[in-house]
């Protein structure tokens, strides 16, 4: 590992041009995923202001902080602030658009200007939600469930619906882009099988972006096409049909949920591998995993309706692939707990991360297929048991492996590390927080308590109020690396281009990397992960 | 509720299927908890014996072993396979109402469950039901969609505007029930929830017996009939210019277009509302629509009265369809 003092680099992509025209019109995929990291964030800390109040109204059953249409707003914002906004752009857009071309040895993606007109466009959608939400917000939940968001609604609906509609743009150029980057830019020797599995993940990801986002675009266009126009779609007395949008809704919705977690399975592939010094386990069935995932994901959207009205056969194959889809997530944990065997692991932050992650998302898979059991889903359905399982796997999973990635390539990113011991600590602290906020809520959907309710009947209380007190350590957890991580910026070591003594090509290049990336292009010999040199002999 | 060192874990169980759902909740409980103890273990090992000491290098796992991955793949699908049967069996218990169930006609509307019972009463937000007796509800929306759930019974299910869902229960327990709106319908959603009341057959005859005024849904549904002036054309000898009603429910009957449709709750209703999209042979396009005109709760009336032309036996198909 590094044995002299390591150095910054004279120049770098970050200090090469301080101006803000450098940043605002930037075709550098480095400084476009800052300008989305900025922008994420901003989102991140307006969703979770929108939480807080949630957990604290309902720390009592009565209902005493807020009004019922604002308890209603908090949570509708809440979810499509943090899902749109934050989760959905996450690891792809900061880390994918930093990663994917110096992981292949590019000197970027393979549309800059598209990539820059994708932030244009976040932002654009950004602008319009942050309207929506000034101008007094929407209630309609995340779901815009019709006819209720279509006709009922008094609320922003149209304009929050603008908002999405465009932002979905964003999520089609920077799939497409991925995905002709990945098949044309990959340095001379670095074959399909030799990419590190970050890259299949963001790879079958785009895939989802690209083909999914199309239909909710289109489905919130029929809304607001109903909604203004009264041109009947979904609502029964104009002459449509309310579950046409939900089938509509939850053909992009579900594989929503893969765009939001097959990128952070990718990074933690990337952190298991590093800090146990070894090559992952079964790497073309991880690789292979993701695809099936994505793939299989466009086929389960009906498991969302199974007390909805749709016919009873439909729920019967819809459970049936539900399970199926688990398949290869199982095998994607089985696969990185046997990584670990015989390693030589240490226990830097992001792998508590990594270890988080697999230990959240395992409970979050395994209660999800009490959802996917049809007899089951039946009571647990629109209970606090769903919203106990997709935050384990939204927030447990797909916030763990970006907070992970985050920590583990922020040298590379800023070139300095951040303070070890403290981003130990919020991991810990994010991690218990988490489970103290979220298991109880298991238990309370069990017990029957309706989820988007304002106020309770008094025998929940309990459980709520454990629930919001793991909510305010959460809190704290998240907004310890929002400070150590801005005080490295000026204040934290030095990184040096390989701190971890990591693997992949992108840590060849000196931290910060150059605007070009790499001085040469990069030839590849040799396949991803290899820590242990004697290992490419063996194949 | 039942708890367990002074935490709520379990709603009452006080309807027939509650018992099969708690017992396959204990068997997903079990495996998941077997499956996430055995990963978080191993796991512990891993991270523990092969923490990284100085001068000492990985050893490799290499790449993949063809057995275990096999097992570890058909192994999980093998169980996962177990819940898919055991919970589609359980599903269709739920789903589908045993014949002969009592009749109880659900509307709900922004905030409120309207529930009429075929002997006439009505009640808001509270039901009384027998216990012992398979209730079937029939259920329709006045606005938005709403959804019925009583977690004592471990039973749910959507309440859409425009078309019938039904669901059907059988209390077990005499008692006071808690029900919920579970689907998500605007301002005071968590306001629209209520109270199911399970009696003795007696105690719940006796209730029957206070109200009622007008008489059953049927003979209202009736009255209805001829208000409207629907007795003008639907003679009950077919000597109208509309097709007789007589026999009708749980028929099928063969449209214009050649098309074939089992006469049940929501062909009738559809008749009423979009007479055009119903068109028979033989009779001129002449009805006009009532959608608008009669309430979701006149509409079951009309449809208890209806049903009531049709002798029970031959209505036996119609109602057993959900």
């Amino acid at each position: 590992m590094t044995t002299s003092e390591p150095t910054m680099p004279p120049v770098h992509y970050l200090n090469c041009d301080y101006s803000i025209r450098s940043w605002l019109l930037t075709q550098d995929h480095k400084r476009i995923a800052l300008l989305f990291l900025v922008s994420i964030t901003v989102f991140f800390l307006l969703g979770s202001t929108y939480a807080g109040m949630i957990r604290t109204e309902l720390l009592t059953p009565n209902g005493n902080v807020v009004s019922h249409q604002n308890y209603n707003k908090l949570f509708t914002m809440h979810g499509l602030i943090m899902i749109f906004f934050f989760l959905i752009p996450s690891i792809p857009t900061v880390l994918g658009n930093f990663l994917i071309p110096m992981m292949i040895g590019a000197r970027d993606l393979a549309f800059p200007r598209l990539n820059l007109a994708s932030w244009y466009v976040y932002t654009l959608g950004g602008i319009f939600t942050i309207t929506a939400a000034v101008a007094g917000g929407v209630d309609t939940g995340w779901t815009f469930y019709t006819p209720y968001s279509s006709i009922y609604s008094h609320t922003n609906v149209t304009t929050m619906a603008v908002g999405v509609f465009i932002t979905g743009f964003s999520s089609i150029f920077t799939g497409l882009n991925f995905i002709v980057t990945i098949h044309k830019m990959r340095a001379p020797g670095l074959t399909w099988f030799r990419l590190p599995l970050f890259v299949w993940a963001i790879y079958a990801t785009s895939i989802i972006m690209v083909l999914g986002t199309p239909v909710i675009a289109i489905t919130l266009a029929m809304v607001g096409l109903e909604r203004v126009f009264h041109i009947g779609i979904f609502d029964p007395a104009l002459g449509g049909d309310p579950l046409l949008f939900q089938h509509l809704f939850w053909f992009y919705s579900h594989p929503a949920v893969y765009i939001m977690i097959l990128p952070s399975m990718g990074v933690v592939s990337e952190l298991i591998a590093c800090f146990s010094r070894n090559r992952i386990f079964g790497y073309k069935i991880v690789a292979f995993s993701s695809v099936a995932i994505a793939v299989v994901g466009f086929l389960v959207w009906g498991h969302h309706m199974f007390v909805s009205g749709q016919s009873a056969y439909a729920g019967l194959i819809f459970s049936f692939l539900s399970f199926l889809v688990a398949i290869p997530s199982a095998i994607k944990v089985f696969n990185w707990t046997a990584t670990l065997y015989k390693g030589s692991i240490s226990y830097d932050a992001p792998m508590l991360y990594a270890l988080g992650f697999i230990g959240l998302f395992t409970i979050g898979g395994v209660t999800g297929l009490f959802l996917a059991t049809l007899g089951m889903d039946v009571h647990v359905h629109d209970t606090y048991f769903v919203v106990a399982h997709f935050h384990y796997i939204m927030v447990g999973g797909a916030i763990m492996g970006y907070m992970g990635g985050l920590h583990f390539w922020w040298p590379k990113i800023t070139g300095r590390l951040y303070p070890e011991q403290w981003a130990r600590l919020a991991a810990l602290v994010i991690f218990l927080g988490f489970n103290l906020t979220f298991f109880p809520q298991f238990i309370l959907g069990y017990l029957g308590m309706p989820r988007r309710y304002h106020t309770y009947p008094a025998e929940f209380q309990v459980l709520n109020v454990m629930s919001s007190a793991g909510a305010s350590i959460l809190g704290v957890g998240y907004m310890l690396p929002l400070f150590y991580l801005l005080w490295s910026l000026r204040r934290g070591p030095i990184a040096g281009p390989n701190p971890w003594g990591a693997k992949g090509l992108e840590w060849l290049t000196p931290s910060p990397p150059p605007t070009e990336n790499f001085e040469q292009t990069p030839v590849v010999t040799e396949e991803a992960y290899a820590y242990r040199p004697e290992e490419n002999a063996s194949g | 509720m039942k708890h367990w060192m002074g935490f709520p874990m379990f709603p009452e169980q006080a309807s027939s299927v509650a018992g099969r759902v708690d017992a396959l909740y204990f068997f997903l409980v079990a495996v998941s908890g077997v499956f996430a103890i055995l990963i978080f273990g191993v796991i512990t090992v891993f991270i523990v014996k092969y923490r990284r000491r100085p001068g000492k290098m990985a050893v490799a796992s290499g790449h993949g072993h063809m057995w275990l991955e096999l097992v570890w793949s058909v192994v999980p699908l093998a169980l996962t396979m177990v819940m898919f049967f055991w919970g589609a069996k359980l599903f269709f218990t739920i789903y589908t109402a045993p014949p002969g169930a009592m009749d109880v006609f659900v509307v709900g509307k922004q905030w409120m469950w309207k529930f009429q019972h075929p002997e006439g009463q009505r009640e808001i937000n509270e039901l009384h039901i027998p216990v012992g007796r398979p209730i079937k509800l029939t259920m329709i929306s006045e606005d938005v969609i709403h959804d019925l759930f009583v977690p004592a019974f471990r039973v749910k299910n959507d309440v859409l505007p425009g078309r019938y869902t039904t669901m059907w229960f059988q209390a077990t327990r005499k008692g006071d029930y808690r029900l919920f709106c579970a689907q998500y319908c605007g301002t005071e959603h968590s306001l629209m929830t209520g109270w199911v009341h399970v009696m003795d057959p007696p105690d719940y005859q006796n209730w029957l017996g206070g109200g009622a005024e007008a008489g059953p849904m049927h003979v209202i549904g009736g009255k209805l009939f001829d208000q409207l002036g629907c007795a003008t054309c639907h003679k009950n000898d077919n000597t109208g210019r509309g097709p007789t009603l007589v026999g009708l429910f749980g028929s099928k009957v063969t449209l214009k277009s050649g098309q074939v449709m089992q006469a049940d709750e929501d062909y009738i209703r559809d008749c009423i509302t979009k007479p055009n999209a119903r068109l028979l042979p033989n009779y001129e396009p002449i009805m006009p629509t009532f959608k608008g005109i009669i309430s979701e709760e006149g509409l079951l009336q009309l449809i208890a009265y209806i049903k009531s032309l049709t002798p029970p036996q031959a209505a036996k198909t119609g109602s057993e369809t959900k």
